[in-house]
Parts: C-alpha cells; structure tokens; sequence
C-alpha cells in the first residue's frame, strides 16, 4: 500500500484503541461489580411511583422534522466546505473570478429562502411561542 | 506493511489517549465541583485522604475511579440489553477517536493521522456521539431516557448544523481543512504585529463555534438531554461505570473542544511574536507543545467558567437559539468572509 | 496483497453488516438492524479511502452515518412499532414480484462484475496526474466549474425536501 494511506492505518489504530478502552472498562466493571438484582431495583425508574405507561410509545412528529432540516442543512455545509476550501484559487482569473462570489450566494441564498419559508411556516417554533407566534395564530384562524 | 509505523502510532495513540486526554479528563472531574464549591462558596470535595495527604481533594478523581469499577451495573427490566452496553461505549469511543487529528506540535510527528480533511474527520467521527444519546436512552425502557434521548438527539443535530457552517468561513480564509495546515497559517502576522489566528480573521466563527460545541456537549447552559436536577436524563437508567463512561465522555469533550478551538482559532502549536530561529531546535519544539497544552487548559477552563456562570435554557428557548439565531448567523458569517474574500 | 487482504475484510463486513438489515434473527428489533445499517455505510468508507476517494470516504459518513442514519433512527423512535402493530407474514402476489425483481437485479450485477473481472485492467494510481485525486481542494475547484449548474441545482433539491418535510410533518392538524 502507498504512503497515502498511512494516515488511514494510524486512524485504525486510534479506533481500535478508543473502542478498546471504552470497552474494557464496561466490562472491568461487570467483573468487578457486585450483581444482586431484585424487583425494586430493576423496574423503570418513575420518582418511586409505579410506572403508568410505557416508553414504546409514538413521540411528536416535530422531532422527525428538525432531523429532516439537520439533514438538509448538513448536506448544504458539506457542498460549501469544499468550495470554500479551493474559494481562494477559484478567485483567481483563470477559474471563475468575482463570479465564484455569486456562485457561492446564489447556493446560500436558495437555501436562505428555504430557512425563511420553514421560519415562516413555524416549523421552527416550539410549545412556548408557537401559542403566541402570528404563524401559529394565523393557523388556529383556519 | 512497516510494523515500525504502527508501533510509533500505537505508541503515540496511547499517550494521547491516555496520558493526556483520560487524565486531563479525571482531572477536569476535579476541577468542576471545586470550581462550583469556590463559585459558590463552599468548599468542596476534600475528604479523599490518603494517609494525611489530602491535595485539595485531587485524590477524588481516583476514588470515584474505584467506586464506578465496584457498583453493580444493572440492566433494569425490559431494557436493550446489547444496545444498553454498546451506547455508553460508542459515546466514549467517537470521542476520543476524534483526537486521532488533532496537531500537538509542528510536523508530522506530532500528529496521530495528519489527514487532508482533518476538521471533516472531527464532526463525522464526532457525529456518532448521537447514537449514544439516542440509543442509550431509548434502550433503557424508561420514559424519562426516551424524553432525555429525544431532547438530546434534537439538540445535538440542531447545533451540528452551525457547527459545519461556520468552519467554513476559517476554511475560506486559510484555503485548507487539514488542521495541520490551519495552524502553518496562522502563523503570520497581520500588520506585522496582530498574530493571524482564527479568532482574528473569524471572530463570529469562534463565538458561534464555541456556543454550539458547547450545546453538541450538552452542558449547562444546554444540560436539558441530561437535567441533572430534574433527573430525566437520558442516562437516568445507568448506574456505576455504564453512568461514569458517559459521565467522562463529558469531561474528554471539554478537552476535544478546547482542543479544536486552540488549533483552529488559537493559532494551534504556533507562539507569536518568537522568531524560531533564535532558540535551539529540541527546546523550540518542547515549548510549542507546551504553550499547545496550555491553551487547551485555558480554553477548558473557560468552559468550566461558563457551565458555572450561566442557568439552563427553556427547550423552546435552545430551539430557538439553535434555528433562528446562529444558523441564520453563521450563514451571515459566510456571506460576509465570502464578499471580504473577492473584494481583497 | 495487503490491500487485497483488506478489501475482503471491509467487503466482508459491508456485506455481512447489510445482510444484518434484513435478516430476520438480527432484524426483528428495528434499531438493532439501524445499528447494522449503521456498521455497513462506515465500512463503505473504507472501501472509498481504497479507491483514493479521501473527500468522498469522509463525505460517507458524515452524511449516511451521520445524517441519515440519525434520520432512520428517529423515525424508528418516532413510530415505536411493537408487535401487535405488524399484521402476520402473508405471501403477497407483491412480494413474488420483488423476489423475482431481485433475482434479476443479482443475476444481472453479477453477469457485469464477472466481465469487469474477465477484462480487468489495472489503473496505477501513483501516476502524477492522480496524486491529487479525490482531494478537498480538487473536488472544491470541480464543483465550482465543470459542475457548477448541478451545483447550484442541488440547492433547488435541498429546498424542494425542505418544503416537503414541511407538507410531510403537517399534513393532518399542523405540527402540535
């Protein structure tokens, strides 16, 4: 294998050892520690009070939401480090001069319009100010 | 295959992990409830004696070491047994892989893996943390673990995403990603006197950088996943070492932090204003490594400073800090150093 | 060879992580196959670092594992589907036609590895041309001029699923 992957060798190496580590002391302490169940212990920690419901249950979809804006907003972070990283050398004549600036604000400014939409929309509010937000008011009004 | 290669980066893998990073994370386990004791007048864990000796209450951390090693680590009832064990460990292990880029000193040999995308490494390896939140609090079968885990997870998506954009505006300035490279460009002076360091030409970068790794850290003012005095953490379910694994994840994330923000906004190994050529090479290079370490106990003692200052957020309140101040910000950020960029 | 040694071990660990997906013993539990699915994107990164596709290899994880992985979860989390919730295994005329549809699919991928095989020629990429193949910088200055129109129309895409997760998540009584 080529120098260039020598790199890659050291960062399995680092894996290994930090997945080691972790390991080794979960299981040290399973050794170690002293295993004398009962009932009390092992129930769901609810305060002390019996539990009344169980966790296995469906959770408000506005989570599933934000995951879906992280992943599209990830993705734009990720398609502007790589530009941003050759935007210097893109500057320069022979690449696309001032015009990298504009390919660069048009990128962003498309997924402004989307961040302002979702805004708009109240997507982004959560129980305190969704009651007051106008977004929120104009939508009980319909 | 050159076993001598990997020898040296076993070797060298094991005293950054170990000597510098688990330590100094034991150590910052000190730090923090004797910080908290002197902030809020009291004195503090200091009871840890060995013989008369006592140090201030530093022989805590070891102490806590043993109990953690001798509790019992139940699963209660009902929980995931396979993704109750493997959570705290992904935790922990995503964490300290991350230091695998990190530039102690200058050239490579001071570098575990100097890879071209370095900072790219850092959030990818970094991003498995969440599975740490998400799985560990829903495999526990609790309804508090599953708030805490979701809470968590939305949380550390939210800030991921300020995360990566505003690094873009320090690649845009330096024109690399590799951290060593970063930290040869901040080697030069602005006007011949002001150190071109990250926090210089990217103030808004580091504010913003520092704010949303500390919310990717989850600790106060950004506790909610954990809410250790309201107990509806995602870990509310993990006794002995399973709980302290998590609980050092912490402590090694305030390192990792403070040792991203000491190479990228810090000027890394670089000591301005001294011309290299003056001192002798072995003693050059100890002292840059030195004033490397030292930055990055500054900078996490900052963040201790902050956890200690500031009361928690409302959730509402994170959202929103998270989506509709520091995205739109860093997103400013990058239009700003984009136009100052094309204009010089 | 030792290349080779560890393209069989990755591909190994790619193909055993994503036969974990969906093979009943593992799979029953949802997050249990997330978590395999989750073993098989990150080896894929390995695969790509082999191939000189540092960028890509890095952009693998930070995007499946990372990203949509966590997308998979929460939509795991989100439904919480126990087993009363799933009607009992029925052969379905549906589900012949998927097995016959993957069937060829497999045949069909395995006739093109096995000319790709038979007419292997191997590219040496220690050559000049390649020494910075596959580098942030490069693929930076590639997005930006010979792609840049897909580029700028990956933005439209972004926004198109922004406004779809928006119409998804409200279809009935709005987000609360």
């Amino acid at each position: 294998m080529g120098s260039e992957f020598l790199p890659y060798v050291a960062i399995i190496i680092t894996i290994v050892v930090a997945v080691g580590i972790a390991l080794a002391i979960l299981v040290l302490n399973a050794v170690l520690g002293p295993k004398r169940p009962s009932e009390a212990k092992m129930g769901p920690f609810e305060c002390g009070s019996d539990v009344v419901d169980t966790p296995r249950k469906r959770i408000n979809v506005r989570f599933y939401a934000v995951a879906i804006f992280f992943v599209v907003f990830d993705i734009e972070a990720l398609f502007l480090i790589p530009i941003a990283v050759a935007y210097r050398d893109l500057l320069q004549p022979q690449h696309l001069g001032v015009f990298a600036l504009f390919a660069l604000l048009l990128f962003i400014g498309v997924l402004a319009i989307g961040l302002w939409y979702v805004w708009g929309k109240g997507a982004l509010d959560w129980a305190f100010d969704a009651l007051t937000s106008s977004a929120a008011r104009s939508d009980a009004n319909e | 295959m050159d076993w001598m290669f990997m020898l040296i980066a076993l070797l060298k893998v094991l005293v950054v992990l170990v000597v510098f990073v688990l330590m100094l994370g034991a150590v910052l386990t000190w730090v923090e409830r004797r910080m908290s004791a002197l902030i809020q007048d009291r004195l503090g864990p200091n009871r840890a004696q060995i013989g008369n000796v006592r140090a201030w209450g530093l022989l805590h951390p070891i102490a806590d070491m043993f109990k953690a090693f001798t509790k019992e680590d139940f699963v209660p009832a009902g929980a995931n047994r396979m993704l109750f064990f493997l959570a705290p460990a992904i935790a922990l292990a995503s964490t300290l892989a991350c230091f695998a880029v990190i530039p102690f000193g200058p050239g490579e040999h001071f570098t575990i893996a100097p890879l071209d995308s370095g900072m790219l490494f850092i959030i990818a390896i970094g991003s498995f943390g969440i599975y740490g939140v998400a799985l560990g609090g829903w495999a526990s079968n609790n309804n508090f673990g599953l708030l805490g885990a979701l809470r968590g997870a939305a949380q550390l998506v939210s800030y991921e995403v300020t995360m990566g954009l505003n690094l873009v505006g320090v690649f845009a300035v330096f024109g690399t990603m590799s951290l060593s490279q970063l930290v040869l460009g901040q080697g030069e002076l602005l006007w011949g006197w002001l150190p071109k360091w990250g926090v210089v030409v990217q103030p808004v970068g580091f504010v913003l950088f520092l704010i949303a790794s500390m919310a990717e850290n989850k600790r106060a003012p950004f506790d909610l996943p954990e809410g250790e005095s309201e107990i509806i953490g995602y870990f509310a379910e993990f006794s002995a070492m399973r709980f302290a694994t998590f609980f050092l994840t912490e402590f090694v994330e305030i390192v990792l932090i403070a040792a991203i923000a000491a190479t990228v906004f810090f000027g890394g190994w670089q000591i301005p204003w001294l011309d290299p050529q003056g001192v002798a090479g072995g003693f050059i290079t100890v002292a840059q490594i030195g004033f490397f370490v030292f930055k990055i106990i500054a900078l996490c003692w900052l963040q201790m400073l902050i956890r200690w200052t500031l009361p928690r957020f409302r959730y509402d309140q994170l959202m929103n800090l998270g989506w509709k101040v520091l995205l739109p910000l860093s997103l400013a950020n990058i239009v700003v150093t984009a136009i100052v960029l094309a204009l010089s | 060879m030792a290349e080779q040694i560890v393209f069989y071990i990755l591909a190994t660990g790619v193909l055993l992580g994503a036969l974990a997906v969906v093979v009943p013993p593992f799979a029953r539990n949802p997050l249990h196959a997330a978590v395999a699915l989750l073993t098989t994107f990150s080896l894929m990164a390995g695969l790509f670092v082999m191939l000189s596709a540092h960028l890509l290899a890095i952009l693998q994880i930070v995007v499946y594992a990372g990203a949509v992985m966590i997308l998979f979860v929460f939509a795991i989390m989100l439904l919480n589907l126990r087993k009363q919730d799933f009607s009992p295994a029925k052969i379905t005329a549906w589900k012949i036609l998927g097995a016959a549809a993957a069937f060829l699919i497999a045949t069909r991928i395995a006739m093109v590895a096995g000319a790709a095989v038979s007419t292997h020629t191997a590219v040496d990429l220690s050559l000049e041309q390649y020494s910075t193949f596959g580098s942030v910088h490069d693929v930076g200055i590639a997005l930006a001029t010979k792609y840049l129109l897909p580029f700028e129309i990956t933005a439209i895409l972004l926004l198109v699923a922004v406004i779809g997760a928006l119409v998804v998540t409200r279809r009935q009584g709005g987000l609360r």
